[in-house]
């Protein structure tokens, strides 16, 4: 068994560039792959790394210029191995076995590399399960290794104390990662979240790629989970249930939800301060109302010199929140204060998807997002300050998710959204952010180092692939793997949450078989299985 | 050892230095094949030899054989009508010393001291074959011989020969290969040479 699983020896490396590995002559390059496992065993300790990169050698450069007759079979199997070889590049990360630490805390971080002609081996399923851990109340697992049957597990608890990111282009499965993530801290309850959800998709069902439905947050755990939506006509038209309707009164929207918009709204500086002025005049509760109803005529010019704002400013500021005005899910006034009510469901621990229906465009989106989540962090900033000052319970850990994050967390404006905020205090008041996101190197670099975990689709800009990999040790072995993955099902986890990067091929969802596995046992336990069965047809 | 009378005796060493050792065959013509692995004992000893070189001349150097077939039909009536030739010549053949046996342990390198003259030289079996080419650290001693036939004669016949008491001659002709790959990293020509020589 271990005879076949034999790859080669150490020739070469350092710790910091990972070390090269000889393949033996029964070993194929063709059956590499880059981002598998392996073991080396050095004299003293075992190392557990990645391949990271494949490589042909001679041993002569004339083989190269006059090159043997291959087609001979009895010449080409001489050669392979011997005079021509493959070498394989691996970054040892950790050391699983053989010292004192590794066998009382498990798996290190490797400081040293194996000695020479270490023999190389394919990890072992124990070896992959020692490192990544086995399922249980903290662990979800989130898919298997290339090429093994092992399961790869996240460390939820760890994962929600820090923010962390979803990346990828479009289509390699960003929606679905999220929803195995989310779906992952609901069995678990390491935390309670806040979907913002651009395109309803993880409410209450959506469709995957094929076409096919698939079950979203609700339908699995109806008990734990509230849709509140913005539109409630798509809602309905979609056969959702939902628990609340969001609305939005004028006078809930600050002027710096409004310095946010710039961008979306096309404002320009001076509009920006305007609306600060305006504010101050008329007062932070009715300044958009007051504003929008100014008339064209002598008293608004006069009180315009007043402020001294310049006509055109304001024409540029009136156009923009004219596009606000348009909003239907906004009104002068609310009865019902949304902000109050999302905090009620997360008190009792009931996760909320937002919808928002036909409202996709990224002002709405970033409208919403924004002011929720200001307004929520500030209540969770003041309760966790009570907490540690009157040494009672901290609030529930919470976790926002939002989409197309660069519009957030851009250089221009990540300093002054709450979402930047929240990446960047990261844990202190227990909320932390779900970043998805297609343009990685939109988003401030900033904000980027402080995302824990990184869960990485393809990506195949290279401005991307960098601003995803900084900080990380030993970037350029990990971009050579990321640009290397499948456009499907494939990911490159890394960061805070795994000891190693690691990639996986992710778990399946979206047949009844796979939906059993993420229903904890209290929920479907109380029906006969058969029921269950039935169920899902 | 015991079985050394059964084993099929081939000549008697007549001339030895501590790299070779020269054999006279007891009957014209019946020397091994070029790179056949033979040995000789000088006890507690056994010394394995490859066979590198074979001639036949007259016994007396001073007297060389002349042509006789003019009146004979065929060759063998040469020999019948003048059976005295069968004793005025005699056949040799050298050996290379690539290893030997000491106290039942296998070495692959040169004995300390020299066979002896009238030792008994055999020719070794498949089973002894086999156990030697456990190891090819003979190719070496091989490569690195100056000898009146080319290396690469030599060690693809020896290959050659070896394969044959091999149950699966491909495996084991790969390995070898391999071996000489690593051992001739440096020189192609020879490899590919030899590499020619011993396939198929």
């Amino acid at each position: 068994m271990t005879e076949n699983r034999r790859l080669g020896i150490v020739v070469s490396g350092s710790l910091t560039k990972g070390v090269e590995v000889k393949l033996n002559s029964s070993a194929s390059v063709e059956d590499m792959a880059v981002g598998r496992f392996v073991t080396i065993e050095g004299q003293k300790r075992r190392f557990f790394g990645m391949i990271t990169d494949i490589s042909l050698g001679v041993i002569d450069q004339k083989l190269t210029i006059t090159p043997p007759d291959t087609s001979d079979p009895f010449i080409a199997e001489v050669l392979a191995g011997t005079s021509t070889y493959g070498t394989i590049h691996v970054l040892p990360t950790l050391t699983i076995g053989g010292d004192v630490a590794t066998m009382i805390e498990g798996p290190q971080s490797v400081k040293t590399v194996p000695s020479h002609f270490s023999v190389v081996n394919l990890a072992s399923q124990q070896d992959v399960e020692l490192v990544f851990g086995s399922e249980d109340e903290k662990k979800f697992y989130i898919g298997t290794p290339l090429d093994m049957e092992t399961k790869v597990c996240l460390d939820l608890t760890e994962l929600v104390k820090r923010s962390n990111g979803i990346f990828g282009k479009s289509g390699t499965g960003k929606t679905f990662l999220t929803r195995l993530l989310l779906i992952g801290m609901l069995q678990k309850g390491t935390a309670v979240n806040l979907v913002f959800d651009m395109h309803s998709e993880y409410g209450w069902e959506s469709r995957s790629e094929e076409g096919r439905k698939v079950k979203a947050l609700k339908q699995l755990f109806p008990s734990k989970v509230a849709v509140f939506t913005l539109d409630e006509e798509s809602s309905r038209r979609r056969r959702v249930s939902t628990d609340f309707v969001v609305r939005i009164g004028y006078d809930e929207i600050e002027p710096e939800d409004i310095v946010l918009l710039r961008q979306t709204l096309n404002l320009t500086d001076a509009s920006v301060q305007a609306v600060y002025q305006l504010a101050r005049e008329f007062g932070y509760k009715r300044w958009i109302e007051a504003t929008l109803a100014l008339e064209d005529g002598e008293e608004t010019r006069e009180l315009l010199t007043k402020l001294n704002i310049h006509e055109s400013t304001y024409g540029n500021l009136r156009r923009g929140l004219e596009t606000i005005r348009r909003l239907p899910f906004l009104e002068s006034h609310t009865p019902d204060n949304p902000v109050k009510r999302i905090l009620e469901y997360l008190d009792r621990g009931i996760n909320i998807v937002l919808e928002f229906g036909r409202y996709t465009d990224i002002t709405a989106y970033i409208l919403v997002a924004n002011l929720l989540s200001r307004r929520i962090h500030a209540q969770y900033q003041e309760r966790m300050e009570r907490a540690i000052g009157e040494d009672i319970a901290q609030p529930r850990p919470l976790v926002i998710t939002i989409e197309e994050a660069h519009k957030f967390l851009n250089p221009d404006v990540a300093s002054q959204t709450i979402f930047g905020t929240i990446a960047r205090e990261m844990r202190k008041y227990n909320v932390t952010l779900l970043v998805i996101d297609q343009r990685p190197s939109g988003i401030d670099s900033e904000v980027m180092s402080q995302i824990g975990t990184k869960i990485t689709c393809l990506l195949d800009n290279d401005r991307d692939i960098d601003s995803v990999l900084t900080g990380v040790p030993n970037k350029s072995e990990l971009k050579s793997v990321l640009s290397k993955l499948e456009s499907r099902q494939q990911a490159l986890i890394f960061g805070h949450a795994v000891p190693m990067p690691v990639v996986v091929r992710t778990r399946e969802y979206g047949s009844a078989e796979s939906y059993k596995d993420f229903i904890p046992s209290e929920e479907a336990g109380k029906p006969a299985e058969k029921d269950i069965e039935e169920l899902w047809e | 050892m015991k079985n050394m009378a059964e084993m099929q005796r081939v000549g008697e060493v007549i001339e030895a230095s501590t790299t070779e050792f020269v054999a006279q065959c007891y009957e014209l013509y019946q020397s091994p094949p070029l790179g056949s692995l033979v040995k000789t004992r000088d006890l507690p000893m056994e010394l394995y030899g490859i066979v590198y070189n074979a001639t036949t001349t007259s016994l007396d150097p001073g007297r060389r054989p002349i042509a006789r077939g003019k009146d004979e039909a065929t060759e063998e009536e040469i020999y019948r009508s003048s059976p005295q030739l069968l004793k005025l010549l005699r056949s040799e053949f050298g050996a290379l010393v690539v290893g030997h046996k000491d106290n039942g342990k296998l070495r692959h390198y040169l004995p300390p001291r020299p066979a002896r003259i009238h030792s008994f030289v055999y020719q070794c079996t498949p089973d002894e074959i086999r156990e030697f080419s456990q190891s090819f650290d003979f190719l070496n001693i091989l490569l690195n011989a100056h000898l009146p036939v080319s290396t690469e004669e030599l060690i693809s016949a020896c290959i050659r020969q070896m394969s044959q008491a091999y149950e699966d001659r491909h495996a084991f002709l790969v390995a070898v290969g391999k071996e000489l790959a690593i051992l001739l990293g440096g020189n192609l020509n020879q490899l590919k040479a030899i590499l020619g020589r011993i396939k198929g």
